[in-house]
């Protein structure tokens, strides 16, 4: 390393950047650091891999169940999607929906609305944006919503070992949080005004939507093909688990009285989901590390940023190889510790 | 004769309700069928939301009335159990039927009808379908990358024999079969390397490496007329022996000048590229990753704390890691450790780099099967007397491997879908000339032709793979 001229260290973070980024969760223009640029990429991964985890998550189970379905054709149809899906590269799939099914959206001036406020188009999919009067207000309700939901289940699990009596807790939890955020609007002053997108002339020939929320087309590409194609792996593993179940303890529950929604939630879905849950981590996982391949259509995550621009400019390969790794690991660490945590409070406690 | 009572539909007047359930039914899919073929718009004198929802209705009230249990007709009850079992499930089907219906002129119309299939240019395609014309121009380029026209028949000839050499696993006789492991592990991998090297690089007759296979197969053939008792010295000592002989006492003179021949044009490996890669790639980081994740798999039971845990730092490093940061790492870091005059092809340090990445996934996939293992069979081999390399070779890994088919195939399958990730380092598989082929001014604009033409090649790959390992699983199954 020393003949080729090659020095290390980890200064070069605190330098200015100089280059910009086009789509950033924080505050960030080329008078920043590198450091901050790392953040910026971080950010936009954290960002896309959530999406597509919540995406993948709700395709999945739906897809799961669709193959679970005696209906023949729905069975079919769900079969059809995850074999088609799940056996075609994931690189492939971000370029065609980034290069061939997004680029045939209409040029923002000859956007169609849908409901009157949306806006799919090649630049961008334009969505209305709220704004906020004292939204720390809204927040702090919430998150006192969450608290209080934790207590109701608390009492409701004690009620439940003590009296044998069920608590709706999904019903007071889905209360609690309507509740609550909308008692802010009315007692504290909380506001929130709709922004609607508008259209807008730069150039003679250029259009852009201003105001609202702007999705770039690498985001909606890259969540779209992240999540249909995890989805499918996360189905198979929902198939598995309920299959997994057996029928005995279907009948089981019935047997002692339990109405069919009882036997779902008290029998069947916790045993089914220790048995969904270990795999399930792992798709979200391979998502989150799947997300890496935005470096491919140019969407500024933490390989892009970071491992692309960033490595051009200032040259030294070995820290930010390095430090995109490491962030992977502790990434993918992080979540399988909290996962085999959950796994361990869920698994049945043998003696 | 009773009254009809069309809500709720019995076996008597069987045949009321079946004919007038499937008029409706026939008559609603007929509608969608006629709109989407023909655009005829039967129900145009409907206001718009009601015409739009009629085939619907009607469908779904035919339906209706022929769910009717135990109908004593064979076809009906067919029907009604897997279609029709109630309401929601009718919806569904009809919405997925209408769905079908409905999506099959414009895909029919974009694949075939309106589609260009000669021609050699852009002009040639002016339809409204696709442009396979696109495809077929550009279909040298897709299989082979840049490798040169003329000398494509050697990669086509490689890949040939390759598969008949593969495929003789399929005629072996029962006194070869016990040789089939040692072929398919040893002897295929050296085989197809050579193929590689010889035809497709065009390398050099002989090359350092050649000494190796010329000691290896001269030992292997004196190795049978061994006693079975001194073949353990035999093979440590003779390869080793006639190896060093041959490249510094026998032949040092005249090879110098002899390894400059070449039978080829050397085609270096940054001009291969398309499907051909795809294979080459995936081929070798198959063959490179078994082993390596069965021995690291071993290695993370063992009982020697250091080579457990190095086992499992490495086998969590690399799964911890997303691929296209290890082909970054083996693209701009790793030349930096290397001594100056030391250079290792791309091509060569990509499949390194994704056979160690994906080694550590196939080493996770064995471990479950070594742990799913009761401990007896250890316990049994032991009492046999079996060592440690004996036990795992005979009685432990074949039970384990079986138990972990589908896991190992599906590893296979995700490797494959990753080799397109080469295009980090500049080396161009299928999808990375679509993306090359896509920016060529003539050709603007045919994107979603290429990316088709490639899914259903990719698709036809892995289905045929996952069918493949589900043969193989179904035929090793045993009962425990």
């Amino acid at each position: 390393m020393e003949n080729r001229g090659i020095t290390f260290g980890y200064g070069f973070l605190t330098q200015e950047s100089s280059f910009d980024v086009q789509f950033s969760l924080i505050e960030y223009d080329g008078s920043h650091s590198y450091f901050r640029a790392y953040l910026v990429g971080l950010l936009n991964t954290i960002l896309v891999s959530v999406i597509g985890i919540i995406f993948a998550t709700i395709i999945g189970v739906i897809v799961g169940i669709a193959r679970l379905s005696n209906n023949y054709l729905i069975e079919r149809t769900a079969a059809i999607y995850v074999e088609f899906f799940r056996n075609i590269p994931l690189l492939l799939q971000i370029f065609f929906w980034y290069f061939a099914a997004l680029r045939a959206l209409p040029l923002p001036e000859k956007a169609e609305p849908m409901f009157g406020v949306f806006f799919l188009t090649i630049k961008g999919f334009f969505i209305p944006a709220f704004v906020w009067n004292n939204l720390d207000i809204f927040i702090y309700s919430i998150i006192a919503a969450i608290i209080a939901i934790l207590f109701v289940r608390l009492y409701a699990k004690k009620k439940q070992e003590n009296q044998g009596i069920q608590t709706p807790v999904l019903s007071i939890s889905i209360g609690l949080l309507i509740i609550l955020p909308l008692l802010s609007f009315f007692l504290g002053g909380v506001d929130a005004s709709v922004e609607i997108p508008v259209i807008e002339q730069l150039s003679k020939t250029s259009f852009t939507f201003k105001g609202g929320l702007k999705l770039p087309p690498e985001l909606i590409s890259l969540a779209l093909a992240l999540s249909l194609y995890t989805a499918t792996f996360i189905a198979e593993c929902v198939r598995a688990g309920v299959q997994g179940v057996s029928k005995g303890q279907k009948e089981a529950a019935a047997s002692i009285g339990l109405t069919p929604n009882q036997v779902l939630k008290l029998v069947v879905m916790p045993q089914a989901l220790r048995i969904i849950i270990p795999p399930t981590t792992n798709q979200y996982l391979n998502l989150t590390k799947n997300s890496s391949l935005a470096a491919a259509i140019a969407y500024p995550d933490l390989v892009l940023v970071f491992a692309g621009t960033a490595l051009m400019q200032t040259g030294r390969a070995i820290e930010i190889v390095s430090i995109t790794m490491l962030t992977y690991l502790t990434l993918s660490i992080t979540i399988s510790i909290f996962m085999n945590w959950y796994n361990k409070k869920i698994a049945i406690k043998e003696k | 004769m009773n009254k009809l009572n069309f809500l709720s539909p019995d076996k008597n007047n069987l045949y009321a309700y079946l004919y007038s359930g499937i008029g409706l039914f026939s008559l609603s899919i007929l509608i969608v069928f006629l709109n989407s073929f023909f655009s005829l718009d039967l129900t145009s004198f409907l206001p718009g939301t009601i015409s739009y929802f009629l085939p619907l209705i009607i469908g779904f009230m035919g339906l209706h009335l022929i769910r009717i249990e135990y109908s004593g007709i064979k076809f009906l009850d067919i029907i009604n159990k897997n279609i029709n079992t109630n309401k929601f499930n009718a919806l569904l089907s009809l919405l997925i039927i209408f769905a079908v219906i409905k999506s099959l002129p414009p895909l029919l119309s974009w694949f075939i009808m309106d589609a260009n299939f000669a021609g050699d240019s852009k002009d040639a395609c002016s339809g409204s379908g696709a442009c396979w014309a696109y495809i077929k121009t550009w279909f040298n380029r897709f299989m082979y990358g840049m490798y040169p026209n003329a000398e494509q028949w050697r990669i086509n000839l490689s890949f040939i024999a390759l598969a008949f050499l593969g495929g003789v696993g399929f005629f072996a006789t029962e006194k070869f079969k016990k040789y089939l492991t040692l072929y398919y592990v040893i002897i295929y991998p050296i085989i197809a390397f050579l193929f590689i090297f010889f035809f497709i690089s065009g390398g050099p007759i002989f090359f350092d490496f050649s000494y190796g296979i010329i000691a290896a197969v001269i030992s292997i053939i004196i190795g049978f007329f061994i006693p079975s008792k001194f073949k353990m010295y035999y093979f440590l000592i003779i390869p080793i022996t006639i190896y060093i002989l041959l490249k510094y006492v026998f032949f040092y003179e005249e090879l110098v000048e002899l390894g400059k021949i070449q039978a080829f044009e050397w085609v270096e490996t940054g001009a291969w590229g398309g499907l051909s890669l795809t294979f080459i790639v995936s081929f070798f980081c198959l063959i490179f990753c078994f082993p390596v994740g069965l021995f690291l798999s071993l290695g993370r039971r063992s009982d020697l704390p250091i080579i457990k845990y190095i086992s499992i730092g490495f086998i969590e490093f690399w799964r911890g890691v997303p691929l296209i940061t290890v082909l970054f790492m083996s693209s701009v870091m790793f030349p930096m450790f290397l001594p100056e005059d030391m250079f290792i092809d791309k091509l060569v340090r990509v499949i390194i780099a994704i056979s160690l990445f994906e080694a550590a996934y196939v080493a996770e996939v064995i471990r479950g099967g070594l742990q799913a293992l009761p401990r007896g069979q250890y316990d049994a081999a032991k009492s046999l007397g079996m060592g440690y390399w004996k036990m795992h070779i005979f009685v432990i890994l074949p039970q384990a491997l079986k138990l972990v088919i589908p896991g190992i195939a599906n590893t296979f399958l995700a490797l494959v879908k990753d080799t397109p990730l080469i295009f980090v380092v500049g080396l161009l598989e299928i999808v990375g000339m679509l993306n090359l082929a896509k920016t060529n001014p003539e050709w603007l604009g045919f994107a979603m032709e290429g990316y088709v033409f490639a899914s259903i090649v990719f698709f036809i790959i892995c289905y045929a793979m996952s069918k493949y390992s589900y043969n193989l699983e179904q035929k090793y199954k045993t009962e425990r």
